[in-house]
């Protein structure tokens, strides 16, 4: 017995946005510690307080990507293939960034010279405010459209450059992404961290929260009156077989608004965004896990917000808008969509399970005093 | 031409960050291995120096790990990236145990690892243990899957070609995971892997006792490894036999390669040992023959044979011709405009359409090729011989060697001589290198001999890659070579100062360098 395919093509957009939130929120805040790094921490017994609380768990958390990745590849294979090529240069800058975190962890501390650290510090901040940027950046030029059409046979042809991809509003969502990602950082920081170090946590936290509230609010309003979205002007066959040619799509302007006002609730999403990052605000440094929840939700918040309002596209095309990919034509086949829905019912529960027992028995704060008593064991 | 320069540029991007990729692997999966099994020594015996091996074992672990990780991301990308048209040709199948990789194996892999560095005070000994023995389940969880889509490249099952998508898709999970060429494979390539931690456990052990520090700790050491590694070798040869025998079976152009068959031979044939191979007048000069060997080796039986390249270039050449049948209906069955008939004569020849694709590399249209293409790309379907000759012969010897060198080691340590045989230390010492040489030489060897496939008979190689520019590539291929360049050096750097400070590293005041005052 297997679901049938409208129905499995509308579930799947659902997990993959789950998981690219998942992504958000848990690599989230690993990014803006590694991105306030060298300015919230000043001596290199603080910067190891602040290595070591995200330490144990940010390998974990960048698996939300490899999945998140590894399942558009299986899902909607056809996105995988062309969002990933056309946007060569700029996967391959996140990725490169990404290289610096691993051993940046592991090998900062293990030795004992001024210089060799604050070369790694300096990598690991790179690696974390790099991505956070460029993958805003990716999504705000995923909100305009991105230059790429089929041949016959199903092969994609990119036609723009690296710099098409630096647009204004693509800037301005890189630059919502790394104030989201600096206050779910610094939020974290609130809970990992005691005294001073807690303190200058706490003013980054601030400003990022208002910067992001700011951002987010004038991104969305250029969204309403200065971006093209694309609108579907064919008859969609959900059950159709998956290539893009079934369908006529146009730009116009205000497009990417309709969802909203056709189905209401989903202004959640934004609302959420916003008040999760004023929540930020007013719980502060005196209650720091409600805090970075607040922020948790503030994120997904804004993710789902550009995510809601694209919907059905994945990946809009600008130069041939009828090639866009949508959710309903961009998938694998049913069997495939079916297996993977089975596996990731089965195993998501299962990491969640044992994510929060790893959390839980990491949890409390760390100091300069273990860092000290430590010295060889931590990082 | 272009498009020759920009798919020669991306098998070399792909062929160098994979290779990085399993310089590190092999001993991730070897390592975790040798710490479940150290850290059981200690839970059973409560012998702390067990402790002591697991954690600076460990550390050694986590200096690889890192790289492991480094070199991974690139791969989960680099099919998308680069291989665009693949991903899109069979990513409905080839994406489920990447997807599956990440649920099963990934996960689980890297959560506990941090508890594994940083829970020894949080945990009992039985939760630390239950920690480390998950570390090494996600870690062959994930050769497990990974092996699983690779072998669906090797010996594509499972799939039918949907002309409406242009793409394989999927037709049976079970039939996915139970393909048998994925099996061996993932056997043959843990054994490897178990062999490359035990070897390098081993050699850095016999080091210490060649200097006389951390005797006792390193003794220990060399006992698990060389048990380990034994029974590891054992696997990487009898495994790496049985491979041989579905390559024989599933990929008969990479069999002739690896066994320089120019022409089939009547059972009993012989098996070539060395000669010098001459790939553009097909035939091996001065052979060195083993009379009856080849049937026995390659099929297991002595009527068997092994069809020669000369044969199946023709039989290929026939191949093609069938597979332009369904091409040349390709539209109509895009289409849906196909007549009953045709449809009929597209499903006979569909399973050789992968063989028209073949054309596309030498002319624009296939179905205008003549003769002399057809005998081109005919050609083709055999892999350069003498490169698969030579890497293959290369990793058995490696194997049968390192299977002696642990044997002796483990005979001579339980007989408590070992430690006194310094050429026999030595030996092991500078025996590091050669399992990650056999692991490549292995990699080139299933890979290359692949060749001209993406996925074996039904994608060519030339057709999966990306629409990029051949600059795109320059540029992204030096810059992984500078960059993983560069880590892999700070990497070997951090692992000899480790290994040489020896467990000392530990700070536990138990070990050689405190005594006499020396800090890390
Ligand atoms: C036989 C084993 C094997 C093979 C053939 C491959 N890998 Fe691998 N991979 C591993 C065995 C492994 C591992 C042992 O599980 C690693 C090595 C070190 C590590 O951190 O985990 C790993 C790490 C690793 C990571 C990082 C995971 C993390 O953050 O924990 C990724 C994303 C990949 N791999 C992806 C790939 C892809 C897409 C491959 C194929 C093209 C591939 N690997 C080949
Ligand atoms: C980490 C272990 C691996 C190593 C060392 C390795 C090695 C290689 C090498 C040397 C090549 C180049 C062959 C050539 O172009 O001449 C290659 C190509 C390729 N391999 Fe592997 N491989 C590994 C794992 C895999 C796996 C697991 C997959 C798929 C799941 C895979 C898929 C490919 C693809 C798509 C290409 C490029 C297309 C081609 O040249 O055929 N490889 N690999
Ligand atoms: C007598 C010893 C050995 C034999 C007969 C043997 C045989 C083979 C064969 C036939 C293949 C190709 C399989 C294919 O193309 O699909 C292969 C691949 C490979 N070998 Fe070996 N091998 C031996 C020893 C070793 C050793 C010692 C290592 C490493 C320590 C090793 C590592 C590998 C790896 C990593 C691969 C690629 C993965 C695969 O295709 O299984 N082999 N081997």
């Amino acid at each position: 017995m297997m679901l049938d395919y409208e129905t499995l093509r509308l579930i799947w957009w659902g997990l993959i946005a789950l998981l690219l939130i998942g992504y958000s929120v848990m690599d989230g805040f690993d990014l803006g510690v590694g991105t306030l790094l060298p300015f919230i921490a000043r001596t290199d017994e603080e910067r190891r307080v602040l290595i070591n609380a995200i330490g144990p768990i940010w390998d974990g958390n960048q698996v939300w990507l490899i999945l998140g990745a590894g399942a558009i590849f299986a899902a909607w294979p056809a996105v995988y293939a062309a969002a990933f090529s056309g946007m060569y240069a700029a996967l391959l800058i996140v990725l490169f960034a990404l290289f610096l975190r691993p051993v940046g962890f592991d090998y900062r501390s293990k030795i004992d010279s001024p210089i060799w650290r604050a070369i790694w510090d300096y990598a690991l901040c790179f690696g974390g405010f790099v991505p956070a940027l460029v993958i805003g950046v990716a999504f705000g030029n995923f909100l305009q459209g991105v230059p790429f059409h089929f041949d016959e046979t199903l092969r994609s042809h990119y036609t723009g450059t690296l710099f098409d991809l630096l647009n204004p509003f693509a800037l301005l969502a890189g630059v919502v992404s790394v104030a989201m990602l600096c206050m779910h950082g610094a939020t974290f920081l609130l809970i990992k961290t005691t005294g001073a170090l807690q303190q200058r946590a706490w003013h980054v936290a601030r400003g990022a929260a208002l910067a992001t509230i700011g951002l987010f609010v004038l991104a969305g309003w250029w969204i309403a009156t200065g971006i093209e979205g694309y609108r579907i002007v064919s008859i969609i066959d959900p059950n159709a077989a998956s290539t893009p040619f079934g369908k006529e799509v146009i730009r116009e302007t205000g497009a990417w608004l309709s969802n909203f006002l056709m189905h209401p609730w989903m202004w959640l999403a934004p609302m959420l965004g916003l008040s999760g990052a004023l929540a930020v605000l007013l719980l502060g440094i005196r209650r720091p896990g409600w805090s970075w929840l607040a922020s948790a939700l503030s994120v997904s918040g804004i993710a789902a917000t550009a995510g809601l309002a694209m919907f059905p596209f994945v990946l809009p095309s600008s130069t041939h808008p009828s090639h866009s990919l949508l959710m309903w034509d961009a998938t694998s086949s049913q069997l495939t969509l079916w297996l993977m829905l089975i596996a990731a019912v089965i195993f998501i529960p299962v990491i969640l399970f044992y994510t929060s027992w790893v959390f839980r028995v990491l949890r409390g704060k760390v100091t300069v005093e273990q860092i000290r008593e430590n010295d060889h064991a931590v990082y | 031409m272009d498009m020759d320069a920009l798919v020669d540029l991306s098998r070399l991007q792909f062929a160098f960050t994979a290779l990085m990729h399993f310089l590190f692997v092999p001993l991730t999966l070897g390592l975790s291995l040798l710490l479940v099994v150290m850290e059981t020594l200690y839970v059973r015996t409560g012998d702390v120096i067990f402790k002591d091996m697991t954690r600076f074992w460990g550390k050694l672990f986590a200096i690889n790990f890192a790289m492991g990780v480094v070199t991974g991301l690139t791969m989960e990308f680099q099919f998308g990236t680069n291989w665009a048209y693949y991903s899109h040709y069979v990513g409905d199948i080839f994406g489920v145990p990447l997807a599956i990789e990440g649920l099963m194996a990934f996960f689980l892999e890297s959560t506990f690892i941090g508890l594994f560095f940083f829970g020894w005070d949080r945990l009992s000994r039985g939760q630390h243990l239950m920690v480390t023995v998950l570390v090494a389940l996600g870690s062959n969880l994930s050769a497990l899957w990974i092996l699983i889509a690779n072998g669906w490249m090797q010996h594509p099952v499972a799939t039918v070609f949907n002309p409406e998508t242009m793409r394989m898709e999927l037709t049976g999970f079970t039939e996915l995971i139970l393909n048998h060429v994925a099996q061996v494979k993932f056997l043959h390539t843990l054994s490897a892997g178990y062999l490359t931690g035990a070897v390098f456990v081993l050699g850095i052990s016999s080091w210490y006792l060649l200097k006389g520090h951390d005797t006792e700790f390193a003794r220990r050491s060399f006992v698990v490894a060389a048990a380990v590694g034994v029974v590891a070798a054992v696997g990487a040869v009898v495994l790496g036999d049985e491979s041989g025998v579905y390559v024989a079976e599933h990929q008969p152009t990479k069999m002739a390669a690896i066994e320089a068959e120019w022409h089939t031979e009547a059972a009993p044939a012989p098996f070539t040992v060395a000669g010098i191979i001459d790939d553009e007048r097909m035939q091996t000069d001065y052979a060195i023959k083993i009379p009856y060997a080849l049937g026995l080796i390659a099929t297991r039986s002595l009527t068997g044979t092994v069809t020669g390249v000369h044969e199946l270039v023709e039989q290929n050449a026939e191949r093609i011709r069938r597979g332009l049948k369904a091409y040349a209906l390709l539209p109509a069955m895009r289409n849906r405009t196909a007549t009953p008939g045709e449809r009929q004569v597209f499903q006979r020849h569909v399973s050789d359409l992968g063989y028209a694709l073949l054309l596309k590399q030498y002319t624009d249209d296939p179905l205008k090729a003549d003769d002399t293409i057809i005998a081109k790309a005919a050609r083709s379907t055999v892999p350069p011989v003498a490169p698969l000759f030579w890497t293959f012969r290369a990793m058995v010897v490696i194997g049968f060697f390192l299977f002696a060198l642990l044997a002796y080691a483990l005979v001579t340590a339980r007989r408590g001589t070992a430690w006194r045989k310094r050429s026999l230390l030595r030996l092991a010492l500078y025996s590091i290198p050669l399992p990650f040489l056999a692991a490549e030489l292995g990699w080139f060897v299933a890979e290359y001999g692949r060749q001209p496939w993406a996925i074996y008979e039904i994608l060519p190689t030339g057709l999966a890659t990306s629409s990029l520019s051949v600059a795109d590539v320059k540029a992204s291929l030096t810059a992984f070579v500078l960059m993983y360049g560069a880590l892999f050096a700070v990497e070997l750097f951090l692992m000899f100062k480790y290994a040489r400070l020896g467990p000392s590293a530990l700070h536990t005041g138990r070990y050689h360098f405190e005594f006499q005052g020396g800090r890390s």
